[in-house]
């Protein structure tokens, strides 16, 4: 199958999943999110602190939501890193957040022996009103941090352990937000049997 | 004496090959079922069911044998058991790629237990949401009961 018949295929399951799902106010889910983190700020007084319970939350979140992902769509096992980059920025992302990343591969090399891929955000319900100041810019918060532990979580119930890090993010100043998913390792002794 | 497309009961397998979710449905499907199926009569009343540490025993072993058959099987890349056929009963099981198990037992000429089983996954799915149940832990909830009886029965 060639990648354009796929990656036609990957955008249709995601704007139909999108089209069947229940819908929240964009506003709504941003304000809740908000208050979330600003509750966290004041609760933990650290943001390195409030950074690793984002992506707690985002752990406990993303391990819940691959069932219902899988549920809903039927996918089965990605055939190769590459393809899980595809079907996380088409059907994923499109389904639950409305939005399509731009995906950019990162092809194994001498400097990087594992494979990875960034997605690139140019629209983010979780972050369309916020301006963070200063200090928790120089705080080192990560707003949407909750992002790397959904993926963390969700790709480990399918066995396959990574590293998701928000790169650069335009709240804190940078030109573009990207955040990128690389693999460690498939977790072999735990995979169900018989998955090609 | 059941219908043609009766399903028997639902199990819930996960990962680690722990039964957390049995429910039976209609009767019919008890052990000495096959045997009086054999000496064709009508039972008065339906033989006892299995206790609650048999139905673990039982899902534990169809999770050995679910893997095992993959690694026997002469095809290589074959999944593990996905249907199992007896006279008096059809086992089907639908594996999702995080490994958890759902488990249907039907009469024989049950139509479409795969289709039943995808919406058991979907009301699976949707019980995950509840934030206070620990994934893996057995499913103790009157309104999954309640959703599932509903899918099963159609």
């Amino acid at each position: 199958m060639s990648l354009s018949t796929s990656a036609a295929r990957h955008k249709s399951l995601g704007d139909d999943l999108y089209k069947r799902s229940d819908k929240v106010n964009g506003e709504l889910f941003a304000l809740t999110y908000g208050a979330l983190v600003v509750q966290l700020i004041k609760d933990y007084e650290d943001y390195d602190e409030v950074n690793k319970q984002l992506e707690k939350m985002g752990y406990n979140i993303g391990v819940r939501l691959i069932e219902d992902f899988l549920a809903r769509t039927g996918l089965g096992r990605c055939k190769d890193f590459t393809e899980v980059g595809e079907v996380m920025a088409k059907v994923a992302f499109r389904s639950l957040l409305a939005i399509t990343p731009s995906l950019i591969h990162h092809p194994v090399s001498p400097t990087q022996p594992k494979p990875a891929f960034s997605l690139i955000f140019d629209e983010n319900p979780l972050t369309d009103f916020v301006e963070l100041p200063e200090e928790a810019v120089e705080g080192g918060l990560v707003y949407a941090k909750v992002l790397e532990g959904v993926i963390r979580g969700a790709l480990e119930m399918i066995q396959t352990s990574v590293t998701a890090q928000i790169v650069s993010d335009t709240l804190r100043g940078d030109e573009r937000t990207e955040l990128r998913v690389t693999l460690v390792r498939y977790l072999e002794e735990e995979m169900p049997p018989g998955d090609d | 004496m059941s219908s043609s497309s009766t399903a028997f009961s639902v199990w819930i397998i996960n990962k680690a090959g722990g039964l957390i979710y049995s429910k039976t449905y209609a009767q019919g499907l008890s052990p000495g079922s096959a045997l009086l199926a054999t000496f064709k009569c009508e039972a008065e009343s339906s033989p006892p069911d299995l206790t609650s540490n048999e139905y673990l025993v039982l899902a534990s072993t169809f999770h050995s044998i679910h893997a095992i058959a993959s690694r026997i099987s002469p095809i290589s890349g074959s999944s593990g058991v996905e249907v199992i056929e007896a006279e008096t009963f059809k086992m089907t099981c639908l594996q999702s790629p995080t490994g958890t198990k759902f488990v249907l037992l039907t009469t024989p000429s049950h139509p479409s237990p795969e289709q039943v089983l995808r919406r058991v996954y979907e009301t699976y799915a949707d019980y995950l949401k509840d934030p206070f149940y620990t994934v893996e832990m057995p499913i103790r909830s009157e309104t999954f009961d309640t959703k599932l009886a509903s899918v099963v029965r159609g």
